[in-house]
């Protein structure tokens, strides 16, 4: 009896262990699914900066507003530069699955380049904004403005970090599951800021300059 | 040569994990709407006589279609078994983000408004 009891649980153990082998196989899923998870939560922190940007722009204490210091066709590029990034990061994972490191290697280094050339835009928009004294502590519009956009800069700044390493990692180590689980975390992250920017956009550039 | 940990086993689920991940065509398209969005609402703001309430309507529109646009096509977001998680958080963070806003901006909208 006891020894039926037994071998019927080491059965199930077997059986579970087997379970767990499986789900373990899986976990990639569950790691995107995590990683998608943290994202909607900076979709919130974001939502909060956008909140204090709508309740602050107006406030420009008798200096520039928006329609003052935006230069539309420099923000058109930019954001050319990012729609752009973010095909070819589309076109590195295309390559990936196919098991095409070379070709991975090659679109991903394409898209560290664009998000380069976005963030050299940017930091040379603040310098010059900077520069003619138009700085984030002249007025709560330029405050929430450098935090909004400058959030942004740095989500795209880390998003280059993590490429220049995932392009190490796929170059070293293959195109394994766990780094293609971590290059499609990295897509998500970066069609994602890729949205935010369409707000900011939409939100601060188009609607400040009209 | 399926080596993504999301593949499932069989024909069938390699399939629909090619779904799941685009193709260079679905890419394409998704970056051609995407254009086509973006440059519609500058030209609108940058040089054309539509009045200044029609223009902030239409670009928050062409904001709005744009962004589903970059969900369906770069972060493949979809009501299949396996995306209905993804999907449905993002709806809920939706609906957070809409009263975030929404109701700060009224609020101190509102205030101001009395303050005056």
């Amino acid at each position: 009896m006891t020894s039926h009891v037994i071998q019927s649980h080491v059965a199930h153990a077997a059986a579970h262990g087997h379970d767990h082998e499986h789900e373990h196989h899986d976990s990639g899923g569950s790691t995107v699914f995590g990683f998608w998870l943290y994202l909607m939560t900076d979709c919130i922190l974001f939502a909060s900066v956008f909140a204090t940007y709508a309740v602050l722009f107006m406030n420009t204490a008798g200096g520039v507003s928006g329609r003052d210091i935006f230069e539309l066709d420099f923000v058109l590029v930019e954001t050319f530069a990012l729609l752009l990034s973010s095909i070819t990061y589309g076109f590195a994972m295309i390559a990936a699955h196919k098991g095409n490191k070379g070709g991975a290697t090659r679109w991903l280094l394409a898209t560290f380049l664009l998000g380069a050339v976005f963030i050299s835009m940017e930091v040379y928009e603040f310098h010059h904004l900077v520069a003619a004294g138009h700085g984030p502590s002249s007025s709560a519009f330029l405050s929430a403005f450098f935090a909004l956009v400058g959030m942004h800069g740095l989500h795209v700044a880390a998003g280059m970090l993590w490429m220049i390493v995932m392009i190490v990692e796929v170059n070293r180590r293959g195109l394994a599951p766990r780094t293609m689980t971590r290059l499609t975390c990295l897509s998500l992250f970066w069609h994602f800021l890729d949205i935010v920017w369409i707000c900011v956009f939409t939100v601060v550039y188009l609607m400040g300059a009209l | 040569m399926r080596q993504h940990p999301q593949a499932g086993h069989g024909a069938h689920a390699a399939h629909a994990d090619e779904g799941k991940h685009g193709s260079v065509q679905s890419y394409l398209v998704g970056f051609i709407l995407a254009v086509i969005l973006t440059v519609i609402p500058f030209w609108m703001v940058m040089d054309s006589n539509v009045s200044r309430k029609a223009t902030l309507i239409a670009i928050s529109l062409f904001a709005i279609v744009q962004i589903v646009v970059h969900l369906k096509y770069f972060l493949h977001l979809d009501f299949s078994t396996e995306g209905k998680p993804n999907t449905f958080s993002f709806l809920f963070t939706a609906l957070v983000i809409v009263m975030l806003v929404g109701l700060s901006v009224w609020i101190i909208f509102s205030a101001n408004a009395l303050m005056m």
